[in-house]
């Protein structure tokens, strides 16, 4: 939806989008350079500077404890960020193992697999990774298990169907009766096939999981204080929003901006590579 | 009637068994899911019930009471008979039946969700239909624009902003809970349908109708905002190709003025994928609710769910995770069967 008409407004679109992305990517590795009071991301407390609100020295204020909420925005892009892309990865590799299996192989093993995705994918994700989250510890570790485990189902169907519709064709028979063992034929010749709308819905996800796990966090089930997590951070500032509402409003900012950073991204690709794929609601 | 007009009665049938014998099967996935994650996952169920101070043989006998010194399938086996019998467990945290619990709170968590449903298609299918009408200028642009954003912004945080600025900094409305309990005890509420809001409606209870709407207003703002985006942006694509198809360009040739050509013509191709994708978001918009609730302390389902999660109520979480994928299925086998019934493009598979 993002790419307006025309070829080159597509590509003004992708290249801002790409350098919204890279500059995430940027502040995430570089915060303790560009932090103006890095010593503020963890446990520091300045008794001095409590509750200030944004000035040139503090430019989004400074906490209940004195921190500076700027520096900690910076850093946060360490905490949510990273587990989103985490459990994309992860669920992009398994998912795409389980599914070319099933999907190559057939019989059995697509049934079991594909019954198994069924369960999984009739839980609405964010309440399945809650449940989880719950049970193994709260903490960063324990809440990116919880949303792998409920992310992999949907690429594993995905894979599952592009290779279920491309095996048995002339070519990937060729594959194997040129000597090509199942391994080969599957990631070099049937993988290709479903690069695409994975690549697309891949980056869609990483602002669906960013939402979930500040959401998750927020509900106490993510990183612990101090962390600098956005939705931690939204979490604490609760008690403050009427009056100092500058606590809570940089984190909350920037988590949509980043999600709506990747969901453009999704867009734009899908807009340049494969415009007959939709991407699948929020589950 | 209209489906033996259509020929598909028969077929239509066997279509509606299949896919609820499908549907009861992955239900009983999900109750075995649920017992996975609640039984087997924690390393010590019964040490987490019995409490950190207790002695080994109370751990003993707790195992034993609880029944996880059985073997997993057993465990399997009893769980669903007990899930099947109404037996969801005591909440930890409530020491009532989680059920009980439950079905208490189920219809304040509806209501919200039915009512940001409802708010998502009367705002959502406008301002699609108007991003279609002016296609490439502003208002599209602006549709899109508010589209993107309404999906990105976070659910807590939109909750709290609202919350901030309508109620405690303009008074407007209510900061927190579901009703006045003064105004509800003066005009108590009969219950018709159980969503109390609908009910005072339904009876002529002005006094309770408007405290409720208050109440529900803001929240019900938060939960519309994925909804309405996702429609918005369904109508827009779905309207984009059908003005392309050669039906719509021939009622276009006849002369009808654009609005009756997008509202009259073209919309009516929409409305299936709306219903699909209401049934779809209805699993997601359920759980937003948790979020909302909590920030709003609407007693529903999600404060239940919240304040579970915050005092490792496993059971409580268990429970509603249950209930709301349960619901979750159903509303989709219900749109399913209701589409092939009434839709004869539908294939029966």
């Amino acid at each position: 939806m993002a790419a307006g008409s025309g070829p080159r407004r597509g590509r003004t679109v992708l290249i801002l989008v790409t350098a919204g992305v890279l500059l995430v990517l940027v502040v995430a590795l570089l915060a303790p350079v560009l932090a103006p009071y890095p010593a503020d991301a963890t446990g520091t407390t300045d008794t001095a500077r409590i509750l200030r609100p944004p000035s040139s020295t503090h430019w989004f204020g400074t906490d209940e404890l004195g921190r500076d909420v700027f520096s900690r925005v910076l850093y946060g892009a360490r905490v949510g960020p990273l587990v989103a892309v985490v459990v994309v990865a992860v669920s992009l590799l398994l998912g795409t193992t389980v599914g070319l299996v099933a999907g190559y192989f057939g019989g059995w093993i697509d049934e079991v697999f594909m019954r198994v995705t069924d369960v999984f994918l009739a839980v609405p994700a964010l309440l399945l990774a809650l449940a989880l989250a719950t049970v193994l510890a709260p903490g960063p570790t324990g809440l990116t298990v919880a949303l792998t485990v409920t992310w992999w189902p949907w690429y594993a169907r995905l894979v599952r169907g592009e290779t279920a519709s491309v095996t048995g064709r002339p070519y990937t028979e060729a594959c194997r009766a040129l000597g090509l063992g199942h391994r080969r034929t599957l990631i070099r010749h049937v993988l290709p096939n479903a690069s695409t709308p994975l690549l697309v819905q891949a980056s869609t996800d990483v602002g669906g999981v960013l939402l979930a796990t500040s959401a998750l966090s927020f509900l106490g089930l993510g990183p612990q204080p101090p962390t600098p997590d956005w939705g931690l951070m939204v979490e604490q500032s609760q008690n403050y929003f009427t009056t100092q509402w500058w606590l809570g409003t940089f984190p909350g900012l920037a988590i949509m901006v980043v999600a709506a950073l990747f969901f453009l991204l999704g867009d734009v690709l899908r807009d340049r590579l494969d415009p007959r794929y939709t991407p699948r609601v929020r589950p | 009637m209209k489906r033996t007009r259509n020929g598909r009665g028969m077929p239509m049938l066997h279509y509606a068994a299949r896919r609820s014998v499908l549907a009861v099967l992955v239900a009983a996935g999900v109750v075995v899911l649920t017992y996975l994650i609640a039984w087997v996952v924690p390393s010590d169920p019964a040490g987490v019930w019995a409490g950190p101070r207790a002695s080994a043989a109370e751990r003993a006998r707790v195992r034993a009471q609880l029944g996880v010194d059985r073997p997993v399938a057993e465990q399997i086996v009893r769980y669903v008979a007990g899930v099947l019998r109404g037996d969801w467990g005591l909440s930890v945290r409530t020491h009532r039946p989680v059920l009980t619990d439950l079905l208490t709170l189920l219809p304040n968590t509806l209501q919200m969700v039915l009512a940001g449903l409802a708010i998502g298609v009367v705002v959502g299918i406008p301002a699609g239909l108007a991003a279609v009408r002016w296609h490439g200028r502003a208002p599209d642009v602006l549709v899109r624009t508010g589209a993107l954003l309404s999906a990105s912004i976070p659910t807590f945080w939109l909750a709290l902003l609202l919350q901030t600025l309508f109620a405690s900094r303009l008074g407007l409305l209510p900061i927190a809970g579901s009703h006045d309990r003064a105004v509800l005890a003066a005009h108590p509420v009969t219950t018709v349908t159980g969503l109390p809001l609908l009910d005072a409606v339904l009876t002529g209870n002005g006094a309770a109708a408007a405290d409720l709407f208050d109440h529900l207003l803001l929240p019900a703002l938060v939960v519309a905002s994925y909804p309405a985006a996702v429609i918005a942006r369904m109508v827009r694509a779905s309207l984009l190709d059908a003005v392309g198809e050669p039906h719509i360009q021939m009622v276009r040739s006849l002369g009808f003025p654009e609005r009756a050509v997008l509202g009259r013509f073209a919309l009516r191709l929409a409305w299936n994928p709306v219903l699909q994708l209401l049934a779809l978001i209805f699993g997601y918009s359920l759980v937003s609710t948790f979020l909302v609730e909590a920030v709003f302390d609407y007693p529903g389902l999600g404060r239940y769910a919240a304040d579970a999660v915050s005092s490792l109520d496993v059971p409580a979480v268990v429970g509603v995770t249950l209930l709301v994928a349960l619901l979750y299925l159903a509303a989709n086998l219900a749109v399913d069967l209701a589409q092939a019934a009434l839709d004869p493009r539908v294939t029966l598979r």
